[in-house]
């Protein structure tokens, strides 16, 4: 264990500066929210900021190792069992399911 | 599976007959709308999606904070303060190899700064009260941001906004002092339960994609500029993508002759 005292304050730190950019551009943007081009964003951005949430996940995707087929199969179970019965648990745990298995049992790097 | 629906978008009326209609609504109809216990129940369902994502993540974030030699509680102090999941992973390695307290700070702000973006468009104006407000904010998570922000929730309260967030926070939490507490318990061989998170945000942005109905460009637009973050600023892919889909957004909007939209 480091310091403590340097331990609690690494968190500190992080946690003021992740509050202040969760809390400080509503300050700076809600006087903007009346405006056209800011609706206009922000109807769009949840579906956009998902989609690049996702692409972050899958960053490190070795697309050539054969141990991508873990999380490819994983995102096909999910995506599949979604689009099938829309329901997020369901989906969310077959495609871990998948993943754990795939992971653990046949592509142990 | 019937506490599901709720976590899903399939339980929200629709003109198309695919999905089945919601087996109940959120709120039974006598109580009055600001019933608390209720919104705390209604935001309870709504959670567990994500929570699924969180609790795995959770716990592997916890045994790894006691595998790097730091204490239990380190891991409960982090997850509450911090909240902030991938960041906080990061913070494990810094605090480890005594990282300046500026580079702790700098790369909390590199990573976190998407959060700038969701105040364009988290229903803060819902949340009443000081106190729910500088709550609201600083448990204001990528999960939060989507699950919030998703059709199914324009119609809700503050209040249940905050039950959400309070549960996230709570899942987060506990799962990480679980981990800590727990994780030396947890076979070596079995992997790859962080898949969870990306599973939960596949079904995040596939909810999302089908609310925007024919809306096709904005999820091409996202993973363009998420594609070409990878390409050229891996470090910051976050980052980076975050700005050229505004970008790509805003050029769209200028371009598109700024047709009346039904947003």
């Amino acid at each position: 264990m480091p310091d403590t005292r340097y331990a609690v304050a690494a968190v500190l730190v992080a946690a003021a500066v992740t509050w202040g950019l969760r809390a400080l551009p509503f300050a700076a943007l809600t006087p903007l929210r009346a405006s056209r081009t800011v609706q206009y964003l922000s109807t769009r951005m949840p579906a956009g900021v998902m989609v690049i949430l996702l692409v972050y996940c899958l960053r490190d995707l070795p697309l050539t190792h054969a141990r991508a087929v873990a999380p490819a199969a994983a995102l096909a179970v999910t995506v599949g069992l979604h689009l099938w019965r829309r329901n997020a648990l369901l989906s969310i745990l077959g495609g871990t399911a998948t993943h754990v298995i795939l992971a653990s049992a046949v592509f142990t790097s | 599976m019937h506490i599901s629906p709720a976590a899903t978008t399939g339980d929200r009326p629709r003109p198309a007959p695919a999905v089945p209609p919601a087996p109940s609504p959120a709120l039974p109809p006598v109580l009055p709308p600001s019933s608390g216990p209720s919104e705390a129940r209604a935001a309870f369902r709504a959670s567990v999606g994500a929570g699924l994502g969180f609790v795995p993540l959770g716990l592997a974030f916890g045994a790894l904070v006691t595998q790097s030699g730091l204490d239990w509680w380190w891991a409960g102090l982090s997850a509450t303060l911090a909240f902030g999941g991938s960041f906080e992973f990061l913070l494990i390695g810094m605090v480890t190899a005594a990282a300046p307290l500026a580079a702790v700070a700098l790369s909390a702000f590199m990573v976190n700064v998407r959060h700038v973006f969701y105040a364009l468009s988290f229903p803060l104006h819902r949340v009443t009260g000081r106190l729910g407000k500088t709550y609201a904010t600083f448990a204001l998570c990528d999960e939060a941001y989507a699950l919030a922000t998703g059709k199914q929730a324009r119609s809700w309260p503050g209040r249940r906004i905050l039950w959400l967030q309070f549960f996230l926070h709570l899942y987060w939490a506990a799962s990480s002092v679980a981990g800590a507490l727990l994780g030396s318990l947890i076979p070596a061989g079995v992997t790859g339960l962080d898949f969870a998170l990306t599973a939960m945000f596949t079904v995040l942005a596939l909810d999302a994609v089908r609310d925007l109905r024919d809306d096709l460009p904005t999820p091409v637009l996202a993973l363009l500029s998420a594609l070409a973050a990878r390409l050229l600023f891996p470090g910051q892919l976050l980052l980076a993508a975050f700005a050229l889909f505004t970008a790509a957004l805003l050029a769209r909007h200028l371009t598109t002759g700024r047709k009346p939209s039904h947003a």
